[in-house]
């Protein structure tokens, strides 16, 4: 069985894809990620994860380009631009 | 006691060495790697338990006569076949658990080799579980099993039986060398003897 | 299905390619090719330095060599996973590894014959691998990129190992100089060979389809313009007589022996054959205990 593993490289940061291990079952899997994958110190913690458990998902649609809900469907250069010229020249 | 201290630096170094043996030729990656993190933690021991003896842990592993190291025969043995190997790390981690834990009182640091083994035991049971219904790994058992009656004192075998599941029979005691051991000591020392003593590497 | 143009665009762009992506036959067929001999590469180089992890002279040596092959040893186990993964099981990359179907790098063919050798391959050798293994950070396959990245990381502290070897004998007798110097002379050869002919990287198909980010004879300039100042401030001579340093910067040397290179490769070499068969002996002996623990 391919286990998974991901490694966590200090507490508080996120756990990340480090490779696979074949392996018989969990204990064995165990042994031997914490060596390939922690011998230099290079792990505080580990996930195993049987690569069956695994699902992943890679496609989304976005037929509508509905644009309003990220960061880039939002252009305030020009208005910016607008406001502060408009602010300047307001009688004082 | 310094004799005892010895006798576990001496086992420790040799069965690291032997343990190294199997570096590049486990029977799979995986345990490759892991297999050759336990010798490596083995020799460390070796190292730090020389160091409570000596100021030059390299003289007392490398400059002594063969006749001279007080390992247990079964840590000298040549046993290049898997099946032996994981027989005698099972049985070795049974044993030196005993004898580690009775000196834990007197001996800081047994507790933390002691700390560090538990990982070894972790894998030597692992090992043990996968392979006790093959015959050749009970024929192994069977075989080694006065060698590592060895390894501890007599007033500590019974006990060892006990966690072993074996019947105590008559050990082969530390004090006499396997015909392995001169051999290994020659490899071991080649290098080291090719320059004067002293030299750097 | 894809299109073989638009991929080549995507890669040759800076583009990555993952496992379950479609990929043309000729990248897949020539990046397992190219990957496979890395990690039998890995995996042969254990066995002429494993030899010395039983002669090391002190304790320290004895951690820091037997630390080092293991290395060696879980970069090939990261390396047939990719190759798994792509297609071709272990096993059978093993087998193909036995019986002489398949390469490995020219460097392990050869004996090792002192403590000296010990020095040279951990610090010259692996300082010419490392320089082919840091341009493949940048490969077009990512899962390779990616293990590349480790691999890089344990192979600093190799280089490190080898060198203060090699420090402690130039300083040590002069017949541990000696040991250095003669071991140096051997290895030369070998290690102008590593990189391979200086085929033009438009003509290599490994750059084309950015498996590999960098030409051969870019990979060798850069391990002389590294390692040879650094092996004359020793006081060692590189047994070259033709070796310079042009004006402007490219170094030229003797022609390697691209004849010999290829008699090694293609499984000649002075110790192939008592290798693969040491490999072979024990894959075979102890192939009861895989059959006992994978099948799960």
């Amino acid at each position: 069985m391919i286990y998974e593993v991901f490694r966590q490289e200090r507490k508080g940061q996120p756990f990340e894809h480090a490779g696979s291990v074949v392996a018989p079952d969990a204990e064995f899997a165990e042994a031997w990620a914490r060596e390939q994958y922690g011998r230099r110190g290079e792990s505080v913690a580990l996930w195993l994860v049987p690569r069956d458990a695994i699902h992943g998902v890679e496609d989304w649609a976005d037929e509508f380009d509905l644009k309003y809900r990220r960061v880039d469907g939002y252009s305030i250069k020009a208005r910016l631009k607008e406001a502060r010229e408009r602010a300047a020249a307001r009688p004082r | 006691m310094n004799e005892l201290l010895l006798g576990l630096a001496d086992d420790e170094l040799v069965i690291g060495w032997r343990d190294s043996e199997w570096t590049g030729i486990a029977p799979m990656l995986e345990e490759d790697v892991a297999f050759s993190s336990i010798a490596q933690n083995e020799i460390g021991h070796a190292r730090a338990v020389y160091q409570l003896l000596t100021d030059d842990p390299d003289a007392l592993a490398f400059d002594r006569a063969p006749g001279e190291y007080r390992c247990a025969p079964l840590v000298e043995l040549r046993l290049l076949d898997w099946a032996h190997t994981i027989a005698r790390r099972w049985l070795y981690e049974v044993a030196d658990e005993i004898r580690i834990t009775a000196l834990m009182e007197e001996l800081p640091l047994a507790a933390k080799i002691n700390r560090e083994e538990a990982y070894h035991r972790m894998h030597a049971e692992m090992w043990h579980e996968r392979l006790r219904d093959q015959p050749r790994f009970q024929a192994a058992v069977r075989e080694l099993w006065p060698h590592a009656l060895g390894v501890v004192l007599p007033e500590q075998r019974a006990a060892l039986a006990a966690r072993a599941g074996l019947d105590e029979v008559e050990a082969v005691e530390r004090g006499v060398h396997t015909d392995d051991f001169v051999p290994l000591w020659e490899e071991m020392t080649m290098v080291r003897r090719s320059a004067p003593a002293g030299a750097q590497w | 299905m894809g299109d073989e143009q638009a991929f080549l665009e995507h890669v040759q762009g800076g583009g990555q390619v993952e496992t379950g992506d479609w990929m043309p036959d000729d990248y897949r067929a020539k990046l397992v090719k190219f990957i496979e001999m890395h990690g039998n590469s890995e995996l042969m180089g254990v066995l002429p330095e494993r030899e010395w992890i039983l002669r090391a002279p002190t304790l320290q040596r004895k951690l820091a060599l037997t630390a080092k092959v293991q290395d060696e040893v879980g970069h090939a186990q990261l390396i047939y996973r990719v190759v798994e993964d792509l297609g071709k099981p272990r096993e059978q990359c093993l087998a193909d590894l036995v019986d002489g179907k398949a390469k490995f790098h020219n460097v392990f063919h050869y004996p090792t014959k002192t403590w000296g050798d010990v020095g040279v391959i951990a610090w010259l050798v692996d300082a010419a691998a490392i320089i082919s293994q840091k341009a493949l950070l940048k490969c077009s396959y990512a899962p390779y990129a990616r293990i590349m990245k480790k691999i890089c990381w344990e192979e600093s502290f190799h280089i490190l190992h080898g060198r203060d070897v090699i420090l402690a004998m130039v300083t040590g007798t002069p017949a541990q100089f000696e040991l250095v110097q003669e071991a140096l002379n051997r290895w030369w050869g070998p290690l102008m060979q590593f990189h391979g002919n200086p085929i033009p990287k438009e003509e290599d198909p490994m750059y084309v389809w950015r498996i590999k980010s960098q030409g051969n004879e870019e990979a060798r300039q850069q391990f002389l313009e590294g390692y040879v100042p650094q092996i004359r401030e020793l006081g060692l001579e590189v047994p070259d007589p033709d070796l310079r340093r042009r004006e402007d910067g490219v170094w030229e040397y003797s022609e390697p022996d691209w004849g010999e290179l290829k008699h090694v490769v293609t499984g000649h070499g002075p110790r192939t054959e008592e290798r693969l068969a040491f490999r072979r002996r024990f894959i075979d002996q102890e192939k009861w205990v895989r059959d006992a623990v994978l099948a799960a």
